[in-house]
């Protein structure tokens, strides 16, 4: 089963898509760009349609999905994070 | 699917100018808000005709004006309508909307009501009415080539699940109906915000994204003048960041998957224009989802690939929206308002070629005929765009 999905190799988030994901869950994502698959340890419960992290960000990281910047951290997110806008921030705006 | 393409058909009506509707509305048009209690009423008494009333058209001047006129003008002359009743306070713009839908060469009527009242006008409105319902009733659709086909696509209520599976099947439909000589059509201005740079290098000119970043450019000044924060709760929405979608950069990457990956962008048109050929078009627009579809209905569009997470429930009086949705959670609590459930996308049971030719299925089954949820449910926001305050 996937718990969540991840556009390309390269970025730090990947994307619930199962329903009621509780924290302590070993989930396993897709990677679609590259068909590969990973394991991670969830670390909040995770809504569906939102996000983890899946690579460690430092406060004032670019967050990387499709590949491409889109914000940077504004808190340390650890793997298996809930990453979402109270960690989170456009750059743009 | 995308190799009998080539030599598919649809079934539509075939307008006085050449172009081809898959509806066959007669409209009753209000010139603007004063006007909408006649067009009502003549719609009541005429049961078949639609009147599409908004809350505009008063003291209006300027570029904003000729915004006005030009989508009432292009939505009347939709080859979605067979024939149209403009109704107006006064005279002098009834006849201007009116002789701009006449160029279309369908029939189309145009009343005052001052001098006269509302129910003199709703009587002689309505006695035209009726004969071109009537008249438009003995229509038929005929069989015609796939490139007559004219198709604008804009996301809704997006969340994640937009990114991963509803916008790039909607691309992949797109990538698809491109080689094809359809005419096709996205925009939404500000939320490419993050991701205009991959728009800019799908143009197909150096002139055609000279114009791209001139209307890109022109939208950030007006969110720039206009912002009070980082616009959080408005673009994103609420609905949006209820899904996970955390900033306009995210938003903008996923709603850029819709045009696919393999269509460029032809050329650029300002709200409401109607584009000069086939490709792919960017269209200047707010990324409201009614304000954007009421002018890809003035552009001339006839079928709508609306993709949505959190299920934007939006409809168009003629212009049928096709939703589609890959969020389990939504199909499981909404299925009434999806067209197409893509869901299993994240599921690995379908590809992205499989969800393609499932979406271009219901793009066919549509022109011919099928009604959209949007329509089933009486779903008929038109919603005109504003450019600033009237005089």
């Amino acid at each position: 089963m996937i718990h969540f999905v991840v556009h390309d190799e390269n970025d730090s988030v990947g994307v619930v898509v199962a329903e009621g994901l509780k924290a302590g869950e070993e989930l396993t994502g897709w990677i679609m760009d590259q068909n590969k698959e990973i394991k991670v340890r969830a670390r909040n419960d995770i809504p569906i349609g939102h996000k983890l992290a899946i690579r460690e960000l430092k406060a004032n990281d670019t967050v990387i999905k499709y590949g491409t910047d889109i914000g940077r951290s504004v808190a340390p997110i650890a793997v298996g994070e809930h990453a979402h806008v109270h960690n989170i921030k456009t750059k743009r705006w | 699917m995308a190799a009998d393409l080539k030599n598919a058909t649809f079934w539509g009506y075939k307008r006085e100018n050449g172009r081809v509707g898959v509806r066959n509305h007669v409209l009753i048009l209000p010139v603007d808000d004063l006007s909408n209690a006649a067009c009502e009423a003549v719609a009541n008494n005429i049961k078949g005709t639609l009147a599409i009333p908004h809350p505009y058209g008063r003291l209006q001047f300027g570029a904003d004006l000729d915004l006005h006129f030009r989508t009432l003008i292009g939505t009347g002359s939709s080859p979605n309508v067979a024939a149209v009743i403009v109704i107006g306070i006064e005279d002098g713009w009834a006849k201007r909307v009116a002789d701009g839908i006449a160029k279309s060469g369908k029939p189309v009527s145009y009343f005052g009501i001052e001098g006269h009242g509302d129910m003199e006008t709703i009587r002689r409105a309505s006695k035209t009415a009726k004969e071109y319902l009537q008249a438009a009733s003995e229509l038929r659709r005929e069989e015609r080539p796939l490139k007559d086909l004219w198709v604008s696509t804009k996301c809704g209520e997006s969340d994640t699940t937009s990114g991963i599976g509803a916008n790039p099947c909607v691309g992949n439909a797109f990538d698809k109906l491109y080689p094809h000589g359809v005419t096709l059509v996205f925009g939404e201005t500000t939320e490419l915000t993050g991701g205009e740079q991959l728009v800019a290098a799908r143009c197909r000119t150096p002139e055609v994204r000279e114009r791209f970043m001139f209307m890109f450019n022109r939208y950030q000044e007006v969110v720039n003048r206009h912002k009070t924060s980082d616009l959080m709760d408005s673009q994103p929405t609420k609905g949006n960041i209820a899904g996970g979608l955390t900033t306009i950069e995210e938003k903008a990457l996923g709603n850029i998957q819709k045009i696919g990956r393999k269509c460029m962008v032809d050329g650029v048109l300002d709200k409401a224009e109607i584009p000069t050929g086939p490709g792919l078009w960017f269209m200047d627009s707010s990324s409201a989802a009614a304000e954007m579809v009421t002018l890809c209905a003035a552009s001339g569009y006839v079928v709508h690939f609306f993709p949505t997470g959190q299920c934007n429930v939006i409809g168009n009086p003629i212009l049928p929206v096709i939703k589609l949705c890959a969020n389990p959670r939504t199909v499981r609590l909404m299925p009434e308002h999806i067209d197409v459930d893509v869901s299993g996308i994240t599921r690995r049971e379908i590809n992205m070629d499989q969800a393609g030719d499932k979406l271009l299925e219901m793009m066919f089954r549509t022109a011919n005929g099928r009604l959209t949820a949007a329509e089933a449910l009486g779903h008929r926001e038109f919603v005109l765009t504003r450019l600033y305050e009237s005089a």
